[in-house]
């Protein structure tokens, strides 16, 4: 096996796609927490890709059972280590994608975060249901298409805007939460690794391009990662104890145009009117997250 | 120790002598007294766990597969509609071969709402791969989720297992219950120490993504379990009444089965209505007996064979009904009972729906309408009017 592949967690051999960002995510997220770690997953691409029976791709203890009880899995775990003392032995991550955290497991993820249970939560963003097809979820973004969102004569794909769910993790109070993306892969490491320093609920939300789902080149997955934060639309921050404690300003930030453009599920938007108007709106959005988090000035034209 | 006590506060009782690492629940009546015991207990170290407020009972039983996965003892108990919010999980927990105990309080299952007992709500969980046992009294409740936790802790089971208790009248009835000393069920309950568990000692994986090629493998080994779950149930109960000198527990059991022509089957406190039915019956010189189901899964076909084949008639009296068929009960006994040679007739009755009390007189008109043409199942106790609209 070639050295760079020493010491993974989440080893290679697994089924995920090519340029796939949620396994990149996962590895990433695993080695910075290390092998003292119990792992629960929803489910979701993540767990089928790296469990097809008989082989597993964890080197950790891993756990799935359900599509929206991830946070409530990781609970229980939890709560039996303090029980039997083994606090010591491991700490507890709990993981989903984006349908599994904001949509079927919002409720368990709020319990968990409210109860101030020892558990990292990890949400994969990758903007739909990608495991079952490209369905809209929750975090879809506005004028994506999906196969449950389509653009058709009458639509421009998907209407709604992506749900703020950090701004709700954050309402929980808890001691950590963070933002980041798999196109800055040391800042991911570093945050996972503080979050999991830290004793109660922690949460942090990775976006992770899917280039299957998106129409991405595998190719450039790093690329749109980072082109996302770079355009204000996925601002990358940390908070602690409800204070911003740290945010990634942008010295140049990127019309949105130009993430758009890498991504067939954006494509209708560049060759109508109205999809003009709805990437302007999208714009201001981004234009909004900028000016709210104070990243930079105004985006240069193309 | 002997105590006039409420059935909830015996099964507190009981779940605190078994050390539980782990109790996680979701407020609902009539379960509440159980789970308000044990948050007590915990509140005031007389039991040393943890207890872990949950935001549903999907929650509830997801902490528990958890807890029990990485190697705790766990307890959960619920009701109807908590239990129906479960089902998913329960699978689960089944399928992990994971021994959870929870506490079933039999409630009916809305709508129309109604908080009263009946056992549609356990018998919606009938195929999830859980133990079931119904107990007839505070006793028997309390008693049974001692033996729950050996039964499901036992390496040729691995399964969990669910307590049937009558909603209100074991949950909310006062009764003279035995309450175990500590030291007996420490004799009795060895502490738990599971072959496998998530454990960075040991990194496994658990519930992994399983195609055509073993699925219905892992099905065909739970099924096994269940069966292997028969004896050690019979063994369990047998422990039992060595340790605590008295017996309660096993598959089944036999009440005046000498000589009865004519037998009752049913499960929890409606037993106790038989009972004193038969006794009024044996009296008039009718020759009736009783069988009571205590494991409805595993389904002890052997002990109902040996129960009822020498019976001319047998009714199935039931707090359940699989709309459009018949009572879930009564199928399993005739489908158990078909193709003896001497098959006796066997008719099913519904009764106590919803919390309908069951009488001495509801058992004596299922007997007096056994050779009737009235179609099966028959409604027992129906009102002839409500609302205007015709019923009986």
């Amino acid at each position: 096996m070639h050295k760079l592949y020493n010491n993974n967690l989440l080893a290679p051999g697994h089924t995920a796609c090519r340029g796939c960002g949620e396994a990149l995510g996962a590895r990433l997220v695993l080695n910075a927490a290390g092998p003292k770690t119990i792992v629960t997953n929803a489910t979701g691409c993540l767990e089928v890709f790296s469990t097809r029976y008989p082989q597993s791709a964890w080197e950790v203890p891993w756990i799935h059972s359900l599509f929206e009880n991830s946070a409530a899995v990781a609970s229980g775990v939890a709560a039996a280590l303090k029980s039997m003392g083994r606090e010591d032995e491991a700490r507890v991550i709990a993981q989903g994608g984006d349908g599994g955290t904001a949509d079927i497991g919002l409720q368990a993820l709020s319990g968990t975060l409210e109860r101030g249970d020892d558990v990292l939560y990890v949400c994969y963003d990758n903007e739909a249901y990608m495991n079952t097809g490209v369905q809209r979820s929750g975090l879809t973004p506005p004028g994506a298409h999906t196969t449950t969102s389509p653009v058709g004569k009458v639509s421009i794909g998907n209407k709604t805007n992506k749900k703020d769910l950090p701004s709700i993790v954050a309402a929980h109070h808890i001691p950590y939460m963070a933002t980041a993306s798999v196109g800055f892969p040391a800042d991911l490491q570093r945050k996972v690794k503080k979050a999991v320093s830290i004793k109660g609920p922690k949460y942090i939300q990775v976006f992770v391009p899917c280039p299957l789902g998106w129409g991405s080149d595998p190719a450039l997955t790093i690329k749109i990662a980072k082109l996302i934060v770079e355009t204000a639309l996925f601002p990358l921050y940390e908070k602690e104890d409800g204070k911003l404690t740290s945010l990634r300003k942008l010295v140049k930030r990127k019309p949105v145009s130009e993430y758009f453009k890498l991504q067939k599920r954006f494509a209708h938007l560049f060759k109508t009117e109205e999809g003009k108007r709805e990437m302007e709106r999208i714009q201001a959005i981004a234009d909004k997250n900028a000016e709210e988090y104070g990243l930079t000035s105004k985006p240069k034209a193309p | 120790m002997f105590a006039a006590i409420e059935g909830s506060l015996a099964v507190a009782e009981a779940v605190k002598r078994c050390k539980p690492d782990v109790v996680s629940a979701y407020p609902i009546t009539p379960q509440t007294h159980i789970i308000e015991e044990l948050a007590k207990m915990i509140a005031n170290g007389e039991l040393k766990a943890e207890y872990v407020n949950v935001e549903s009972e999907h929650s509830a039983a997801s902490v528990v597969l958890g807890a029990s996965a990485t190697g705790a003892r766990a307890y959960t108990a619920t009701t109807s509609q908590g239990l129906l919010l479960m089902v998913e999980v329960l699978y689960c927990i089944a399928g992990l071969r994971l021994p959870v105990v929870l506490g079933a309080a039999n409630r009916a299952v809305s709508a129309p709402i109604n908080i009263w007992n009946d056992f549609q709500d356990t018998m919606a969980a009938r195929d999830t791969g859980w133990i079931q046992l119904y107990a007839e009294n505070n006793q028997e409740a309390s008693d049974l989720h001692i033996q729950a936790y050996k039964i499901a802790e036992n390496k040729d089971v691995r399964l969990p297992v669910m307590v049937c208790m009558d909603g209100y009248l074991i949950t909310h009835s006062i009764e003279p219950v035995r309450i175990p000393s500590k030291e007996e069920v420490d004799k009795f309950l060895p502490s738990y120490r599971p072959e496998h568990c998530l454990t960075t000692k040991e990194p496994l994986t658990f519930g992994y993504l399983m195609g055509s090629e073993g699925y219905m493998e892992t099905r065909y080994l739970i099924h096994e379990a269940m069966e292997n779950a028969k004896g050690v149930i019979e063994d369990v109960a047998k422990d039992f009444s060595s340790v605590f000198g008295r017996f309660c527990g096993g598959l089944v059991e036999e009440y005046r089965l000498d000589n009865a022509q004519f037998v009752f089957v049913s499960m929890g406190t409606m037993v106790g209505v038989i009972k004193e039915a038969v006794d009024a019956l044996r009296t008039e010189g009718k020759k009736v007996g009783a069988l009571k189901i205590r494991s409805f899964r595993p389904f002890p076909k052997e002990a109902v064979i040996k129960a009822l084949k020498g019976a001319a008639g047998v009714m199935v009296i039931e707090k359940d009904v699989s709309l459009g068929s018949a009572g879930a009960l009564a199928l399993e006994v005739k489908d158990t009972l078909y193709g003896l040679k001497k098959m006796p007739k066997v008719k099913g009755y519904i009764a106590g729906l919803g919390g309908r009390e069951v009488l001495n007189e509801t058992i004596v008109k299922a007997l007096t309408l056994f050779d009737s043409d009235v179609k099966e199942p028959v409604f027992l106790d129906l009102k002839e009017s409500v609302e205007g609209r015709k019923y009986a």
